[in-house]
């Protein structure tokens, strides 16, 4: 088990609000054939198991994996896809080359969230359907096909009024969850509008960014309460795009003349899906974090690694983040942001893509765009944005609303 | 609530549940629905198809490396992964691959007229290249393997750009050849 596994290949398309120009099919094809001539790879002889990440509500289709193999080069190829964000399905390349079962393993993960038109009730779909859905809107009684009995009556409302379609919309949880965190770690608002600021000018230095802006925390403070204390910047704003990795052992790497950067730990954890049971302080990126500090040998984060992307889909969720995967104490994380320790000259720069407040919310593909930063900057390729001398760097996802799930992994430089 | 099951075996005596039981609401459960709404765009492939079938054409993509005509149209060849090479208009003729009657609707229920549906491939793309459809003008006696059919197409003010422009496929009058 002494393969090491490294990144050989990357690939990604142009990240835009809205993509009525491509379908999914075309977006995906975009972001795997740039990855496979990155890694110099021709994906019909010389990748030999395929991954995609994604989920089928969000794509509009029960079983999406067989929609996925023409597009990724997969046709009559071991191919599979993993239920969740693309940081598991990078987990699952890592344990296929590992093993030595295979040797080269592409993983894409997309967003095209812009096809979903209710995001919201299939959101609202992931609470649970007892003690949770029916707090969050009238619910109607169903009127079964080829039962009479059911359809002779009209449907009865189980709770609220059924000429009210009104439903709550799901992202109050992180409102919830940020209340929570603001108190029990006396960060502020400010210091989560402080998040914003820096992660919508980092965007400005990543092409890839939609939603870059020169804004102050007065821009930040003054937009409107959308679910308190959650402000209208404080949520990342939907974002269509692709990303494909290429992942090979290190010898196939050298073969192939790529400079590899090794993926030397990976850790994943879920919660108790119980809303009223969770500690809200990302317990799961925490244990994941541990998990692949373990597998990557590394005793003391702060000190060995020297850049990280951590999800930001809410703007508090970057500070609580930081303090879970240990580089922060609780409550500290807000300081070093005002200190400028998160600042790309600082201590520990963070998000320097622009994160999801600058890019956008690119859904299961939100591990791969802070991964495929990692990548870039330790390849020294983030022109304006690099940090130099960046060796060792840390990508965290969290699968986004209701879920209390997440995965970390850990990239290096020259050799783990 | 719940009759017992006659001749149900001594070591598992049974109750079994009555749709009036679902009904007075003695059984518990619960229940939801979201509402689900997509609008997926199409990009260039199915944009020019079904822009094509709007003008009562079909329309498929070539593959010069692997010497295929594809039907539906693909920007790229799933085969050799290179993007597809050109536009070509093809016949709105072709041949059953397979087919099946079917006597139930979605629900499991027995409808009258049974739909033929089938595999279509179109004249002039490569073989088993074409698309799922209904037929027509056709008995279940008539219909079979490798019969040659012809496109019924809505009449052109009606049609919209789906592949419901092409009402069903009826047979090829004047022979089985291609």
């Amino acid at each position: 088990m002494s393969r090491k596994v490294c990144v050989i290949g990357i690939g990604h398309t142009d990240f835009n609000s809205i993509t009525p120009d491509v379908e999914w099919k075309e977006l995906m094809y975009e972001a795997c054939q740039k990855a496979y001539v990155d890694a110099g790879v021709d994906p019909r002889k010389d990748v030999d198991s395929f991954i995609t990440c994604a989920e089928d509500y969000l794509e509009g289709f029960s079983i999406f994996d067989e929609f996925v193999p023409d597009q990724i080069g997969a046709v009559l190829r071991p191919c599979c896809t993993v239920c969740g964000d693309g940081l598991y399905g990078l987990g699952t390349a890592y344990m296929q080359i590992k093993t030595g079962l295979m040797d080269v393993v592409s993983i894409e993960s997309h967003s095209k969230i812009s096809d979903l038109l209710t995001m919201g009730d299939i959101l609202l779909h992931a609470f649970d359907p007892v003690f949770e859905r029916p707090v969050m809107g009238p619910v109607e009684r169903p009127r079964y096909g080829g039962s009479p009995e059911y359809t002779k009556e009209a449907p009865k409302p189980l709770v609220g009024s059924t000429k009210e379609k009104q439903r709550v919309h799901p992202y109050f949880l992180a409102g919830m969850e940020m209340q929570n965190y603001l108190r029990t770690t006396d960060t502020t608002e400010e210091e989560c509008a402080e998040v914003v600021v820096k992660n919508k000018m980092n965007a400005f230095f990543n092409p890839m960014a939609d939603y870059e802006a020169k804004i102050s925390v007065d821009n930040v403070m003054g937009s409107e309460y959308l679910f308190t204390p959650l402000k209208k910047l404080d949520i990342s704003p939907n974002v269509d795009g692709a990303i494909t990795f290429v992942l090979a052992d290190e010898k196939t790497a050298r073969d192939l003349g790529v400079d590899p950067i090794y993926l030397s730990g990976f850790g994943w954890s879920s919660e108790t899906p119980w809303l009223s049971t969770r500690e809200m302080f990302a317990d799961y990126a925490s244990r994941s974090s541990q998990m692949a500090y373990k597998m990557a040998g590394i005793t003391s984060p702060k000190k060995q690694i020297d850049i990280v992307e951590v999800d930001d889909r809410f703007s508090y969720k970057e500070l609580q983040h930081l303090e879970a995967i240990g580089m922060a104490r609780p409550g500290e994380a807000g300081q070093m942001l005002m200190e400028g320790e998160l600042a790309r000259d600082g201590a520990l720069p963070t998000n320097m893509s622009g994160g999801s407040l600058g890019i956008g919310n690119c859904f299961e593909a939100t591990g791969m765009q802070k991964a495929l930063e990692i990548i870039t900057q330790l390849r020294g390729h983030a022109a304006k944005r690099q940090v130099p001398d960046a060796e060792v760097g840390l990508a965290q996802a969290w699968r986004g609303i209701p879920s209390g799930s997440g995965a970390v992994t850990i990239f290096e430089r020259g050799g783990a | 609530m719940a009759e017992k099951i006659e001749g149900s075996p001594g070591y598992a005596p049974g109750t079994r549940v009555s749709t009036k039981d679902i009904v007075e609401n003695k059984i518990t459960y619960t229940w939801w629905e979201p509402e689900v709404q997509y609008s997926w765009s199409l990009g260039q492939a199915m944009s020019k198809f079904l822009t094509g079938l709007k003008k009562g054409k079909i329309l498929g993509r070539t593959c010069i490396k692997c010497d295929r005509v594809l039907v539906p149209p693909r920007m790229f060849c799933e085969y050799c992964y290179g993007p597809t090479d050109a536009w070509i208009e093809l016949k709105d003729t072709g041949t059953i691959e397979t087919y099946s009657i079917s006597y139930l609707d979605s629900d499991a229920r027995r409808i009258k007229k049974p739909i033929l549906i089938g595999v279509i491939s179109i004249d002039g793309a490569s073989p088993q290249h074409g698309f799922m459809h209904y037929f027509g003008e056709m008995s279940e006696k008539d219909i079979h393997i490798g019969m040659r059919v012809k496109a019924v197409w809505k009449s052109p003010k009606d049609r919209e750009g789906a592949i419901t422009d092409i009402k069903y496929f009826k047979p090829l009058e004047g022979g089985e050849k291609k």
